[in-house]
């Protein structure tokens, strides 16, 4: 399928639930992996890849393609839920998450499944990539964007601010990065084990537009950001979205604990639940 | 005697002529790299990195996801230490067609002292899956390794020094990746040798021509693939070796021979190199005799193989 495309309300909610059961299932079924900050760029994700990249699941490599570089690699339950649910790959391979065999890597490999740009699970690293991806497209006199997911830890690597300051030496206004700031890490609060704020004023000072959101689970602020970022020019962009950790399921919000914990079987069932019940909220709201 | 350096230099010239998706990175060392000489021909497709060599590095990872080839140069101790895991987890993993040069390679960097004195490259580029690793020992041989890289899809490394050095090969010596060169047969002894040490090697080969000795001695100009064949043969010909290199032993090409010799055809095997320690400040000659790095080593060496063969 050929993006982007234009989505209704209800159908961003749907496919917003739809990811975070992919999300609980495939933690839960894998006995590991990150279900924090997955949950967390659940809205991100859903409204770039379906409403902003230029992308064809049929043709994955396809030239016209914007490029999606994700810094925060571990969210891999995210990553694979989207490009599943974009059309990449059969959603029923999503079980076979971690297990030995499997294209779903516990930390991306860039040549499995179809739609990954690149490999990664070393924080600091995938701004340079974007960085160089963007360059490469713009010294080519191509017109592609490139979009970037980082987030607070991959912010707290010093490659990190080395691309963001190689970025705006190259006017690469091509560039937009979002950055899913839930604020917290494996050790707890960003702020306590190492503090990154005020990041709108690092980013300014090194030269890039900056666009706060102020709910990063809004659809509607994610688009206004998006909108917005893409009539900025001479810089890259970084657009901050405040979000909040294990987003949507009521006992993981804001637990710095579910960073990489696995739901044993009664947290899943409650997590699953939740989920119906918001699937049935909306369904009611837009009926 | 010529730079190694001008080999890479020329070579890039030369890329950047035959092939327009060849770019160069430097981190602010372009004029000691010499691919300040590609910048001002064509300053469009070249990069300056600041003095930031992870970026730069995944930098030409990305550059290279857009259909480039992107060479990146800096001196040796950074390109492969301070990126080492840019190298490992987006260059190498994602089986990236990015072109390392490491310069100034080797403790004949000389004033600069142990900082600047690469000696660990070899050892910690060549345990990485998917790289290909070239140590050419001359003007001609390293232009045409840059040559080489450049065809090949997928991470190189290139490590070469910083002052003149022997030219022992032509420009019409066959090079070829994975290929070692007997630079000179025999049936006595067997020196591998790579870098500046070949050099050192053939004068070795001369002298103990004078005692009656014939020696073989092979270029190992690739690491990695390493010329498993070329290596055992020789070996099964003449029962011992030496090996000798400007880097530490440990984990170096002499580690790599060995891990060849010693599964494949066990024979005495002596090694020249450097010997788990750091350099410091001097001329280049003055400290390739003073931590052990000339023919007169090896000669020493090569004795005490021979008495071990018998």
């Amino acid at each position: 399928m050929v993006y982007p495309q234009t989505l209704t309300d209800k159908e961003r909610f749907l496919k917003a639930i739809q990811m975070r059961r992919d999300i609980v299932e495939m933690v839960h079924a894998a006995g590991s992996g990150h279900p924090g900050g997955s949950l967390s760029s659940t809205e991100i994700l859903v409204t770039l890849y379906n409403e902003y990249l230029k992308h064809d699941s049929a043709n994955p490599k396809w030239e016209e393609r914007d490029r999606m570089v994700f810094c925060k690699c571990h969210i891999t339950p995210a990553i694979y839920s989207i490009l599943a649910r974009v059309g990449y790959f059969d959603p029923a391979t999503l079980n076979t998450f971690r297990k030995l065999g499997s294209e779903l890597q516990g930390h991306p490999c860039r040549f499995y499944p179809k739609g990954l740009e690149m490999s990664g699970g070393s924080l600091g690293q995938n701004l340079s990539i974007a960085h160089g991806i963007a360059l490469g497209l713009k010294f080519q006199g191509k017109s592609n964007r490139v979009y970037g997911l980082s987030s607070e830890g991959d912010l707290q690597e010093g490659n990190s601010w080395e691309a963001i300051m190689a970025a705006a030496h190259y006017h690469l206004d091509n560039l937009i990065v979002f950055v899913d700031y839930n604020k917290l890490q494996i050790d707890g609060h960003c702020e306590s084990v190492m503090g990154v704020a005020p990041l709108d004023k690092k980013f300014e000072s090194f030269n890039w537009h900056v666009i706060n959101v102020e709910d990063g689970h809004d659809f509607k602020q994610i688009r206004d950001a998006i909108e917005k970022a893409l009539t900025l020019k001479d810089r890259p962009t970084a657009i901050i979205a405040n979000t909040i950790k294990g987003k949507g399921i009521s006992f993981m919000e804001n637990q710095a604990g579910w960073h990489g914990k696995v739901p044993n079987k009664e947290e899943y069932d409650l997590a699953i639940k939740e989920l119906d019940a918001q699937e049935e909220a909306i369904n009611k709201q837009y009926s | 005697m010529l730079l190694t350096r001008q080999g890479w230099a020329d070579a890039l010239l030369e890329l950047g002529e035959t092939n327009p998706n060849v770019v160069v990175l430097d981190a602010d060392l372009a004029k000691s790299t010499l691919t300040c000489l590609f910048k001002d021909k064509y300053p469009t497709r070249f990069f300056d990195m600041g003095i930031a060599e992870q970026n730069m590095i995944n930098t030409a990872g990305g550059l290279s996801l857009t259909g480039l080839i992107p060479f990146v140069s800096t001196y040796g101790v950074f390109v492969s230490g301070r990126a080492w895991e840019q190298i490992r987890t987006s260059i190498c993993y994602g089986e990236l067609n990015v072109k390392l040069g490491g310069a100034h390679g080797g403790i004949s960097v000389g004033p600069d002292g142990a900082t600047h004195q690469a000696l660990e490259e070899i050892a910690i580029m060549r345990v990485l899956p998917k790289m290909t690793l070239l140590v050419p020992t001359d003007y001609y041989e390293t232009k045409k390794a840059v040559l080489a890289a450049a065809k090949i899809n997928g991470p190189v490394y290139i490590r070469f020094g910083r002052e003149k050095v022997p030219v022992v090969t032509s420009a019409d010596t066959p090079f070829e990746v994975g290929k070692a060169i007997i630079m000179k047969e025999g049936k006595d002894l067997t020196i591998v040798a790579c870098g500046i040490m070949v050099a050192e090697a053939l004068d070795a080969a001369e002298e103990l021509a004078k005692e009656g000795i014939n020696a073989e001695v092979i270029n190992l100009h690739t690491i990695k693939p390493i010329d498993k064949n070329a290596l055992v043969q020789s070996v099964k010909k003449t029962g011992c070796l030496v090996t000798a290199e400007e880097l530490q032993l440990a984990g170096g090409m002499g580690s790599a021979v060995l891990e060849v010799i010693a599964q494949e055809y066990p024979v005495p095997t002596e090694m020249v190199g450097i010997k788990d320690t750091f350099g410091e400040s001097g001329e280049p000659r003055q400290l390739m005799e003073k931590y052990g790095l000339t023919s007169k080593e090896i000669l020493e060496k090569a004795r005490q193989a021979l008495k071990r063969k018998l």
